[in-house]
C-alpha cells in the first residue's frame, strides 16, 4: 500500500511540473535541428516557413477543438462536417448575391455577411452536437460520429456533391494576405485562436470548470457546476472554430467542397494526443497541442523536401511518431514506479 | 426461461422493427423493394460492412475500440495483388485469401502487443496504427487503383444465382463472397457463445480485474482479439477486390466511422460487455438500406448522408434514454425493496 | 482448542523501505468466525494478500491444515482451500448469475468449450449450498449488491473453501442485508467453514466473530475471545489513543429557525416531511440505506425537486432550482461518496478545494486572481490542518480524512449558514473521525447550522443535539441523544424489535 502511495506522489509532483511539455519541445527542437541539418539550403528557409504557415492553420484550429472537446472528457469527430457545411453555405451566399465584376467596395459587406453567416452555421452545429450530448445523454463519440454524417450529408445534399466556385476575388485575395509579405493571415487567426482558447483554459474560470468536469462529472454536479452548459459551450466553441476552419479551407481552395479534408479528423484526433490531451478527459493543455502541430508540419514539410519520399510517408511517421511516443510514456512510468521503490528502499 | 421484460430490453427488436417499417414503406411508394434483384443487391452491398462489423463488435464487447479495420484491409490487400501480380500468379484465389489473412494477422498483431501487453489505450493506438498503414499504402506501395490477378478476377465472377426483375428487366447476382460472410458469421458465433476464449471478450468487457481473478488471461484474449479482427480484415480486402474485380486502395477507408455506427446501432454496448452478433447483422443491413434504396423512393442518393447520419444519432440517442431509464428504474424497485 | 485451519506465524513484509508487517501472528480454528480489524494502512490488506498468494512475505512462515509453507502463490492459496471475497466481489455484471459462478471453476478445470448444461447444474448446486435463491439467467448488473455478494460467496464456495476471507464485506450492505449476510456467515460455520471477516465496525465484530486479532502499524496489538472485548478497549487498540466520551451540547441555538421544511415530497423516495432547523444545531438524520434520507438532502441541495411541500429559509420561502442555486443560497453538502461524488481525485488539492468558490476569486470576466486562490487554499490548508506536502499534489495522495477535510474546506471557504454531511466519516480512520466531530461541534458552537445523515450510530448519538429517524420515507420519531440508545436507534430505523 505504502509502495503506491509513494509512486503517486512521485507521478503527482512530475505531473506538476509537465514533463509531457518538456518532451514535445524536445521532440521539435530534434526535428527542426535534424531537417535543417539534413536540407539546409531547404528547410530553414523565409520560402519553407512561409509554406508551413500556410498549411497547419485549419487543421491546427481544428485540433483545438477536438482537444477541448476531449478535455471535457468527450471527443467531436464532427469537426471536418461543421466546417465543409460552414463554408459552403459562406459561398452559396456568396456565389448567389455578389453581382459579377461588382468593385471591392461593394463587395466588402456581402464578405461580412458570409463570414457571420458561416460562423453563425458553426455554432449552430455545436450547439446541435452539444445539446446532443449533454441533454441526451448519447455518448460523445457517437452523437459527433452522427452530426459528422450529418452536416456532411447536408453540405453534400445542398451541392448535389459538386465543388462551390466562382468565389468573388477578394475573398481569396484577402484570405491569402500575407503581413510583412511573410506572415500569412491564416497564421495570425491560428495564433490568435491557439493564444486565446490557451489563456481560457489556463486563466478563465470556464477553463477550471472545462478540466474539472472532464475529471468526473459526477464531482462536478456535487461541486455546483452546469454541466449541461459546459458541454454545450464546449461543442459551441468548437463549432465556432471549425467553422473559422472551414473560411480558411474556401480561402486556400478558392472554392468550397462537401468532402474538402476528409481525413483531418483522425489526424486531429492524433494531433491532440500526441499533444497531450487525456482521451479520457481532464487534463492537457493548448501548448501541447501546438507543438505537436508544430512538429508534424515539420516532419511532413521537412520529408517533402526529399525527392525519393512520397508525400503519404506524413501518414507513416503521424502514425509512427505517435505509437511511439506512446510506448515511451509507458517505459518512462514504469521505469518511475520501479525508481520510486528502490527510493524509498535507501 | 426467457422473460418478456428481458426481450424488450434488448435493441434488436426495435432495430428489426424499423427495417420492417422502412421496407414496407419503401416498398410501398416504389414496389420495387422486394423484388428479387434488390434483396440481391443489398445483400451484395452487405457483405462488407457486415465482414468488418464482425470484428468491430468483439473489439467494442471487449472494452476498446478499433479504427484500424478498413487500413489493415486496404494495405493487406493491395500487397496481396501487387504480390501475385509479380508472381504472374494463375491458380486458386485461395492463395490470394490466405496472403491476406497473414498480412492482416500481422498488422493486427501489432495493435494486440500494444494494447494487450503494453495495455495503451485502444483508440490511440488503432488511430496511429490506421496511419501507419494507409501511409505505408500510399507511400511505399505509392499505391493507386490496379488491375487484380486472374484468380480474384475469375473469382469475382462465381455467382451463386442470378435475380431477375421482370417489371425492370434488371438482374442482379448473389455472389460468392456471400459464403465467406455467412461461414464467418458461424464461426464467431460458435466462438462468442462456445468457447472459454469468447467468453472470455464478454468478461473482460464486463470487468477487466475480475476477469483476471477469475483466471482468464487476459493478455491472450486480446492479442486473439486483434489477431483475429485482422485476419478478418484481410479477408475483406479480397472479397471486396474481387467483387469489384480491380483494387482500389482507397475504396474501403472511411468505412471505419460507419461500421461502428452500425454495431452500436445493433445494440452492441459502447462501454463494452454487451452485444450480439443478430443486432450487429441488422444495424448493419438498416444503414445499408438506408443508403441503398433510399433512391428507389425518390430521394437523390446526395441525401442518403442526412438519412444515416439522423440514423445513427435517432438510434444512439434511443439507447443512451433507454439505460438510463432502466437505471432509474432499478434504483427505485432497490429503494422499494429496501 | 480446536485444530487450527490456518496459522500464521512471525510474518514480515516491507515493501521498499516501508515495513508493512513485523512479526504477525494470526491463528484460525477450524470452524471459527475470525475478526482481523485494524485502521487503514495497519497491514490487513497486506496479511491478506500474503495469505492468498499475491505476495511473498520476507520472513515468516504460513501453515494450512499442518502442511508449513514459507510461501504461496495465488493457485497454492486457492488450491489449499482459500477464497477471498474482494470488496467488489470480483463478478462480471455483464454476465448471468449460471456464467458467473461457472466460469471460475471451468477455468480451473482448465476447459476450452462451454457446456451451459454442466454450467447450469454447478450453479445450480453453488446456490443450493446456502439457500440463495436467485434467477440463474439474470444478469448480475441487475441485482443488487448484497445478492452480489451472495454470488461471490457461492463462487468461493464451488472451489471447495476451507477458509473464506471477507474484506470488508459490509461497507455497502443495509442494515437487512447484513443480518442476512450475518445468517449465511453462521451456515457457512454450522459446516465447518473458517471464515476471517476483516473489519473495522465494532458493533459487526462483535456481533458475529468468535476472536479477534488487532493490527496496528503491522504489529500484533491485541487478539482473544470477543466477548472480552469493549468498544474503549477496542478503540484504543486501533488507535492506540484515548478519545473522550463525546456528546454535543450546544451552547448557543438560536430560536428562530434558518430552514424550515414542511410537508416535503418526493415520489418513490420520501413523503411529508417536515422540520426545523436552527443556527448553532446540529441535526442527525438516521435511517437505514434506501430511507430515503439521501434524496431529502440531496432535494435540498438542489440535485432533486419536490413534487410537494415547501423548503423556507430564514422564514422565506424558496425553491432551489439547482445546486449552484443551494450554494447562492448559503448551503453546502459532503456527499456520501468521497471517491465519485465528493473529488476531483487526480487534480491538484487546490482545484479541488477552490472549485465552490471560483465565482467569488475570478473578475467580472472570468479571469481567475490566482494569488486569491493560492492564499485561500494555504489558508485553508492550515486552518483545518490539511496533511498534503503541497496544494499542487493530486487530491488521491491524500490520506481518506485528509480528503475529507478538502470537501469540508471547499464549503466553510463559502460562507455558508447550512452545512449538510452524508456519512461524513465514512471510510474515514479513527483518528481523523474524532478530528472530523471536533471540528463540527467547533463549527456549529460558531452558529453554523448542521444537518448530518449517518447510519453510524454511535456517530449520531456522539454528534448531533437532535436526532430525526427516518424509516420508508417518513420521519418515524424525534429523539433526544442524552437519553437515547444505540439499539433503540436502530430498532425505531429497522422497525424490527
Amino acid at each position: 500500500m505504502t509502495t503506491t502511495k509513494t509512486a503517486a506522489t512521485v507521478r503527482g509532483v512530475r505531473s506538476a511540473r509537465d514533463p509531457n511539455l518538456l518532451r514535445l519541445l524536445v521532440m521539435l527542437v530534434f526535428v527542426f535541428v535534424l531537417m535543417t541539418v539534413l536540407r539546409p539550403n531547404q528547410f530553414a528557409t523565409i520560402a519553407s516557413f512561409n509554406s508551413m504557415m500556410r498549411q497547419f492553420p485549419e487543421y491546427g484550429i481544428m485540433s483545438i477543438g477536438i482537444s477541448l472537446a476531449m478535455i471535457t472528457g468527450g471527443i467531436d469527430l464532427g469537426v471536418v462536417g461543421t466546417a465543409n457545411l460552414s463554408a459552403i453555405v459562406a459561398a452559396k451566399f456568396l456565389i448567389g448575391t455578389v453581382p459579377r465584376g461588382a468593385p471591392p467596395a461593394q463587395v466588402v459587406p456581402y464578405l461580412i455577411i458570409a463570414v457571420l453567416l458561416s460562423l453563425s452555421v458553426g455554432l449552430a452545429c455545436g450547439t446541435i452536437a452539444g445539446t446532443l450530448i449533454s441533454r441526451f445523454n448519447i455518448p460523445a463519440i457517437l452523437a459527433t460520429l452522427g452530426t459528422q454524417q450529418l452536416f456532411t450529408g447536408i453540405a453534400i445534399g445542398i451541392t448535389n456533391g459538386r465543388p462551390q466556385s466562382g468565389l468573388p476575388l477578394l475573398y481569396s485575395r484577402i484570405g491569402n494576405t500575407e503581413f510583412f509579405r511573410f506572415v500569412p493571415l491564416s497564421f495570425m487567426i491560428f495564433f490568435i485562436v491557439a493564444v486565446s482558447v490557451g489563456i481560457m483554459l489556463s486563466r478563465t474560470r470556464f477553463g477550471t470548470f472545462m478540466y474539472m468536469m472532464g475529471t468526473n462529472p459526477r464531482a462536478a454536479r456535487y461541486a455546483g457546476l452546469n454541466n449541461t452548459s459546459i458541454i454545450l459551450r464546449t461543442y459551441m466553441i468548437s463549432g465556432l472554430l471549425s467553422s473559422v476552419a472551414g473560411l480558411i479551407m474556401m480561402a486556400r481552395a478558392n472554392s468550397a467542397k462537401a468532402d474538402y479534408g476528409a481525413p483531418y479528423t483522425l489526424q486531429c484526433v492524433l494531433i491532440a494526443v500526441l499533444g497531450g490531451i487525456d482521451p479520457n478527459g481532464g487534463f492537457g493543455t493548448i501548448g501541447g497541442v501546438t507543438m505537436a502541430i508544430l512538429i508534424l508540419q515539420f516532419l511532413s514539410s521537412g520529408l517533402n523536401m526529399f525527392n525519393n519520399i512520397s508525400n503519404f510517408y506524413r501518414d507513416v511517421i503521424w502514425g509512427g511518431v505517435l505509437i511511439l511516443v506512446l510506448v515511451f510514456n509507458k517505459l518512462l512510468s514504469w521505469r518511475e514506479e520501479r525508481r520510486a521503490v528502490r527510493k524509498s528502499m535507501n | 426461461m426467457i422473460s418478456l421484460g428481458r426481450i424488450s430490453k434488448r435493441s434488436e427488436p426495435y432495430v428489426l422493427a424499423a427495417i420492417i417499417l422502412l421496407s414496407l414503406l419503401i416498398q410501398a411508394r416504389s414496389g420495387q423493394f422486394f423484388s428479387g434483384n434488390n434483396l440481391v443487391d443489398l445483400a451484395r452491398s452487405l457483405i462488407v460492412p457486415a465482414l468488418f462489423s464482425v470484428g468491430c463488435m468483439m473489439v467494442i464487447v471487449s472494452g476498446g475500440i478499433d479504427v484500424s479495420f478498413p487500413a489493415i484491409a486496404s494495405l493487406a490487400m493491395y500487397v496481396t495483388d501487387k504480390i501475385l501480380l509479380a508472381s504472374n500468379y494463375s491458380g486458386n484465389v485461395i492463395l490470394a485469401y490466405a496472403i491476406s489473412a497473414g498480412l492482416g494477422l500481422l498488422m493486427g498483431a501489432l495493435n494486440g502487443f500494444l494494447i494487450g501487453f503494453l495495455r495503451l489505450p485502444t483508440l490511440v493506438v488503432t488511430l496511429g496504427t490506421s496511419s501507419l498503414y494507409t501511409g505505408l499504402m500510399f507511400g511505399a506501395f505509392s499505391a493507386s487503383a490496379s488491375d487484380v490477378p486472374p484468380a480474384i478476377a475469375r473469382h469475382g465472377k462465381e455467382i451463386l444465382f442470378t435475380a431477375t426483375n421482370p417489371t425492370m428487366g434488371l438482374t442482379s447476382n448473389m455472389p460468392s463472397q456471400i459464403l465467406i460472410l455467412i461461414a464467418v458469421l458461424i464461426l464467431a458465433f460458435l466462438l462468442l457463445r462456445y468457447t472459454m476464449l469468447g467468453r472470455g471478450i464478454y468478461a473482460i468487457g464486463g470487468d477487466e480485474t475480475a476477469a483476471e481473478r477469475a483466471g482468464f488471461n487476459v493478455r491472450g484474449i486480446k492479442m486473439f482479439l486483434y489477431c483475429f479482427v485482422g485476419v478478418l480484415a484481410g479477408i475483406t480486402g479480397i472479397a471486396r477486390i474481387s467483387m469489384m474485380t480491380y483494387a482500389d486502395p482507397s475504396t474501403m477507408l472511411g468505412m471505419e466511422m460507419t461500421v461502428i455506427a452500425a454495431v452500436v446501432l445493433g445494440g452492441t454496448r459502447v462501454t463494452g460487455g454487451m452485444g450480439s452478433l443478430t443486432g450487429t447483422i441488422l444495424g448493419v443491413a438498416l444503414m445499408t438500406i438506408l443508403s441503398n434504396s433510399l433512391i428507389l423512393i425518390g430521394i437523390p442518393t446526395y441525401w442518403t448522408r442526412v438519412f444515416t447520419g439522423a440514423v445513427i444519432i435517432i438510434g444512439t440517442g434511443v439507447t443512451a434514454h433507454q439505460t438510463i431509464a432502466t437505471r432509474r428504474r432499478r434504483a427505485q424497485s432497490q429503494k422499494a425493496a429496501a | 482448542m480446536a485444530a487450527s485451519v490456518l496459522r500464521v506465524k512471525g510474518i514480515t513484509k516491507s515493501f521498499g523501505g516501508v515495513q508493512a508487517l513485523r512479526g504477525v501472528s494470526l491463528d484460525i480454528a477450524l470452524g471459527e468466525i475470525h475478526c482481523l480489524a485494524g485502521e487503514n494502512g495497519s497491514g490487513k490488506s497486506t496479511l491478506i494478500k500474503i495469505i492468498s498468494g499475491v505476495h511473498e512475505p520476507d520472513a515468516g512462515e504460513i501453515e494450512i491444515d499442518g502442511r508449513r509453507f514459507s510461501h504461496l502463490n495465488p493457485k497454492e492459496a486457492i488450491g489449499l482451500g482459500i477464497q477471498v471475497i474482494y470488496q467488489d466481489f470480483s463478478v462480471f455484471p455483464n454476465l448471468t448469475v449460471m456464467e458467473n459462478l461457472a466460469l471460475n471453476s471451468e477455468l480451473m478445470d482448465k476447459r476450452k468449450l462451454v457446456n451451459y448444461k454442466r454450467a447450469r447444474a454447478i450453479a445450480a448446486n453453488a446456490v443450493s449450498q446456502i439457500g440463495f435463491d436467485v434467477d440463474l439467467d439474470e444478469r448480475v448488473e441487475n441485482l443488487t449488491v448484497a445478492d452480489r455478494q451472495l454470488i461471490a460467496i457461492c463462487r468461493a464456495l464451488l472451489q471447495e473453501a476451507k477458509l473464506i476471507i471477507m474484506d470488508e464485506p459490509t461497507s455497502a450492505l443495509t442494515k437487512k442485508e447484513v443480518k442476512a449476510l450475518f445468517a449465511v456467515i453462521k451456515r457457512l460455520q454450522a459446516r465447518g467453514l473458517s471464515i476471517l471477516f476483516v473489519s473495522h465496525k465494532l458493533d459487526e465484530v462483535f456481533e458475529i466473530s468468535e476472536r479477534y486479532t488487532i493490527l496496528r502499524s503491522g504489529e500484533n496489538v491485541a487478539s482473544g475471545s470477543t466477548v472480552e472485548l469493549d468498544r474503549k478497549t477496542f478503540v484504543f487498540h486501533m488507535t492506540g489513543r484515548q478519545f473522550e466520551d463525546e456528546f454535543y451540547t450546544p451552547s448557543a441555538i438560536r430560536r428562530e429557525p434558518i430552514l424550515s421544511v414542511r410537508g416535503l415530497s418526493l415520489g418513490g423516495a420520501y413523503a411529508d416531511i417536515s422540520f426545523d432547523l436552527a443556527a448553532g444545531e446540529i441535526l442527525g438524520i438516521t435511517g437505514l440505506l434506501g430511507s430515503g434520507r439521501t434524496e431529502l438532502v440531496e432535494t435540498l441541495f438542489g440535485i432533486f425537486q419536490p413534487e410537494a411541500g415547501t423548503i423556507s429559509i430564514r422564514g422565506k420561502e424558496v425553491r432551489i432550482k439547482s445546486v449552484k442555486d443551494a450554494i447562492r443560497k448559503g448551503i453546502g453538502y459532503v456527499p456520501s461518496d468521497r471517491l465519485t461524488e465528493g473529488l476531483f481525485q487526480p487534480q491538484t488539492v487546490e482545484r479541488n478545494l477552490s472549485i465552490t468558490v471560483l465565482d467569488r476569486l475570478s473578475d467580472h470576466f472570468g479571469f481567475l486572481r490566482r494569488g486569491a486562490i493560492a492564499a485561500m487554499t494555504r489558508r485553508w490548508i492550515g486552518d483545518l490542518s490539511i496533511a498534503t506536502k503541497s496544494p499542487a499534489l493530486p487530491v488521491r495522495t491524500l490520506s481518506g480524512g485528509n480528503q475529507q477535510k478538502v470537501v469540508l474546506a471547499r464549503w466553510l471557504a463559502n460562507d455558508l449558514s447550512i452545512l449538510m454531511l452524508n456519512g461524513p466519516t465514512m471510510g474515514v480512520d479513527i483518528g481523523s473521525k474524532y478530528d472530523i466531530h471536533v471540528l463540527m461541534r467547533k463549527l456549529a458552537g460558531k452558529g453554523l447550522a448542521i444537518i448530518i445523515v449517518s447510519d453510524d450510530l454511535p456517530e449520531v448519538l456522539a454528534c448531533a443535539s437532535r436526532i430525526l429517524v427516518m424509516r420508508d420515507g417518513v420521519f418515524v420519531q424525534e429523539l433526544d441523544p442524552t437519553v437515547t440508545t444505540e439499539s433503540k436507534l436502530s430498532e425505531l430505523s429497522t422497525g424490527i424489535a
